[in-house]
């Protein structure tokens, strides 16, 4: 493990800096004690008595700590209420500062964030599960961290800003989430993280600034080689850069966005098959979905999402009028000069005969002034509409747009993907090479069993910590076929409400929704969805081993090994008695 | 010169011969060993556990643990000496008391001396 620099003892630097106060309070008091055994006590049998060291110890203890028990063990001579009247005077002076000494240095900044780090550091130490480290708390990690917690994991989160760090102390998470307000792009910061953790399973790395996001990817690369990282790149410069030394996944919302529509503008039925597999729970169903039109559209601002949609429309071969306020830059297109919200200026670029609208400024308000305005003037118009702050959400909701395209969301909804179901992607990419024909078949097939809404999809490998139960069945030699895990341990008559759609094999002989009777081998992987629940059912099946005989066989166990014996010496000795 | 540094050897040095001051003479016998040195022995000695915090070398954390041991040796000592006058009652203390005090102020003194001992190392290493 590469060495994390120890930070030095908070004790020791506590002790440092009382180390006045304390001399002067030890001086004070010692002091006291002595000037108490030299001065003369009341006469006894005419000698005066003098206090001892045990005693002016004690009295001067009670007293200098204010709590003033009185003359123990005799009243007092005044001589010696003569020196008492001293160190009072004295010890309150001493205690009074070394408390404001110790109470300037609990509220100082530096011993906060010192000690806030050394909990940190212990917290991701002790961290004994596995564990994702997050890289920035915005609204994009927020989503990240929110879904994960739900789905079970545990999280490490540095983020830049301290009130969106503190925010996570406030945030009602199932587990622990170790936080701390540092800038991430700062290797130290990031071994202290877990990155180098032996538990560690992944960096995300969705910080606002992309320069951060690349120095994570490049720490993450040359300290901890085999972690998958998930980085967030805002510009294609910084996209090839990550990829120009193996990040993993590199998520560009921009990018996702335009290949989503160029798909849906290819492919609509590929376009809805993927939008249904792919939706977060709640998402809209499938065929609500009204697919882009082919037809002339209108693009208001010319900026960076502008040019990629732009690109994305002129490949499929669209009419494209522009609505900026710069004037002319582009000489391909229809340019129409001005602010998109006004009615005037919709109508100079065609909105009524318009069968797009692709709204992309960088301001929400102006995004739903355009979106307003073009609707009262053209009802049947397709309204793509950037979202660029989450917070406005209630606001997109009630306008209902046809596509509705969120940044962070993209970016939440793409990690998610990839952390939870990685298999998810490469039949994506199947989905792709299939032609419109398949696409709306397996739709069609799907829906009908699973719901229009957005299903759960997981991926699993049938090995020993996966599946130990049917792994076991499986290396003893049982043939068993998808069609018979896939049921209810409830009633072995009934499905669950899930269906595979994807199997990968070691020697590269992988099924697309592979057939019912398709026997199961141990070291497959696959790719199932299904309603919510049927996880659970389906995970019992291939762990539990009663749950798996029961599907299999229908018989119920035992479920005790004395009671197992008993039934097979009773089944052994019923074959051989003569009939 | 440095202000500083005088303070520092002169309570390290203090703690020394006050415990020495303390601890000559024979171990039973209490008219040789004088509370009132006793008393100082531990002020000083609690002084110059105080100046040695907040040094991060391993020489002062040696020299840390010298006046932690002194300190304890030393507290020790005056309890034994409290118990015995306060609450067996006997004064002036009867001898086998007063060797028990004397011993662990013996122990204290080892402690100091090497205390001493590293100062004097330190100040040779630096030659200037």
């Amino acid at each position: 493990m590469t060495p994390v620099a120890r930070h030095q003892s908070i004790f020791l630097m506590i002790m440092r800096r009382l180390r006045a106060p304390l001399i002067l309070l030890i001086a004070i008091i010692s002091v006291s004690v002595l000037g108490l055994t030299l001065a003369p006590g009341p006469l006894v049998d005419g000698r005066p008595e003098y206090m001892s060291f045990f005693r002016a110890f004690y009295f001067i203890s009670y007293t200098a700590t204010t709590i003033g028990f009185g003359e123990i063990p005799h009243a007092f001579s005044d001589q010696q209420r003569l020196w008492v009247l001293l160190c009072i005077y004295m010890s309150v002076i001493g205690w009074a500062y070394t408390l404001g000494t110790v109470f300037k240095l609990l509220s100082d900044r530096n011993l906060q964030q010192a000690i806030a780090l050394m909990r940190f550091v212990r917290a991701v130490r002790r961290m004994s599960e596995p564990f994702y480290l997050l890289c920035g708390y915005g609204e994009t990690g927020r989503m990240i961290c929110q879904e994960l917690d739900r789905r079970g994991y545990r999280m490490v989160v540095v983020e830049r800003d301290e009130t969106r760090a503190g925010e996570i102390d406030l945030s009602s998470y199932a587990a622990d989430v170790p936080a701390l307000a540092a800038n991430a792009g700062n290797p130290g910061t990031l071994l202290h993280a877990g990155l180098t953790h032996p538990n560690c399973i992944g960096a995300i790395a969705v910080t606002d600034d992309d320069d951060a996001n690349l120095a994570i990817s490049i720490a993450a690369r040359l300290l901890a080689p085999r972690l998958p990282v998930l980085a967030r790149a805002r510009t294609r410069e910084t996209a090839a850069n990550m990829a120009s030394f193996g990040t993993a996944h590199i998520i560009h919302p921009f990018m996702a966005l335009t290949d989503t529509l160029a798909l849906a503008l290819r492919a609509p039925a590929a376009w809805r098959l993927l939008g249904w597999l792919t939706g977060l729970p709640g998402a809209a169903p499938a065929e609500r979905r009204r697919e882009p039109p082919r037809g002339p559209w209108i693009l208001c601002a010319y900026n960076r999402l502008g040019r990629l949609l732009l690109k994305t429309l002129d490949d499929s071969k669209l009419p494209v009028t522009i609505i900026d306020p710069a004037p002319r830059i582009d000489s391909e297109h229809h340019w129409v000069q001005g602010d998109a919200s006004g009615a005037a200026t919709l109508e100079a670029a065609g909105i009524r005969a318009a069968a797009g609208l692709a709204i992309c400024t960088d301001s929400d308000v102006n995004n739903l002034s355009i979106a307003v305005t073009a609707r009262e003037l053209n009802k049947e118009v397709f309204v793509l509409l950037r979202q660029n702050h989450f917070s406005n959400r209630p606001l997109f909701n009630a306008f209902a747009s046809d596509l509705n395209a969120v940044p962070s969301e993209i970016i939440a909804r793409e990690c998610l993907t990839i952390l939870s179901t990685p298999l998810l992607a490469p039949f994506l990419d199947v989905i792709r090479e299939h032609d419109e024909q398949w696409c709306a078949w397996l739709l069609e097939r799907m829906t009908r069993r699973l719901g229009a809404r957005a299903p759960e999809t997981w991926s699993m490998r049938i090995n020993l910590s996966q599946a130990p139960a049917l792994y076991q069945r499986l290396m003893r030699g049982e043939t068993i076929v998808l069609d018979q895990i896939l049921r209810s341990h409830a009633n072995r008559y009934e499905y669950l409400a899930c269906e595979t759609l994807y199997m990968v094999r070691d020697n590269d002989d992988n099924l697309v929704i592979p057939a019912a009777s398709t026997p199961i081998r141990p070291g497959d992987e696959l790719l199932l969805a299904g309603r919510p629940g049927a996880r659970n059912a389906f995970d019992l099946n291939i762990t539990n081993e009663h749950a798996l005989t029961y599907i299999l066989t229908g018989r119920d166990l035992r479920g005790s090994w004395i009671w197992d014996k008993l039934r097979q010496r009773g089944a052994k000795g019923a074959r051989h008695s003569p009939r | 010169m440095n202000f500083e540094k005088v303070i520092f050897g002169f309570f390290i040095l203090l703690a020394a011969t006050l415990n020495f001051g303390f601890f000559i003479g024979a171990l039973d016998n209490p008219v040789l060993h004088d509370i009132y040195e006793l008393f100082a022995a531990i002020v000083v000695s609690l002084i110059a556990t105080m100046l040695k915090f907040g040094d991060r070398t391993q020489i002062g954390a040696i020299h840390l643990a010298t006046s932690l041991v002194a300190d304890l040796q030393l507290l020790a000592a005056a309890l034994v000496w409290g118990h015995a006058a306060h609450i067996l009652g006997s004064d002036p203390l009867a001898p086998a008391q007063m060797a028990r005090v004397v011993s662990l102020s013996g122990g204290a003194f080892l402690a100091n001396a090497v205390s001493v001992t590293i100062l004097i190392a330190e100040t040779i290493m630096q030659r200037r």
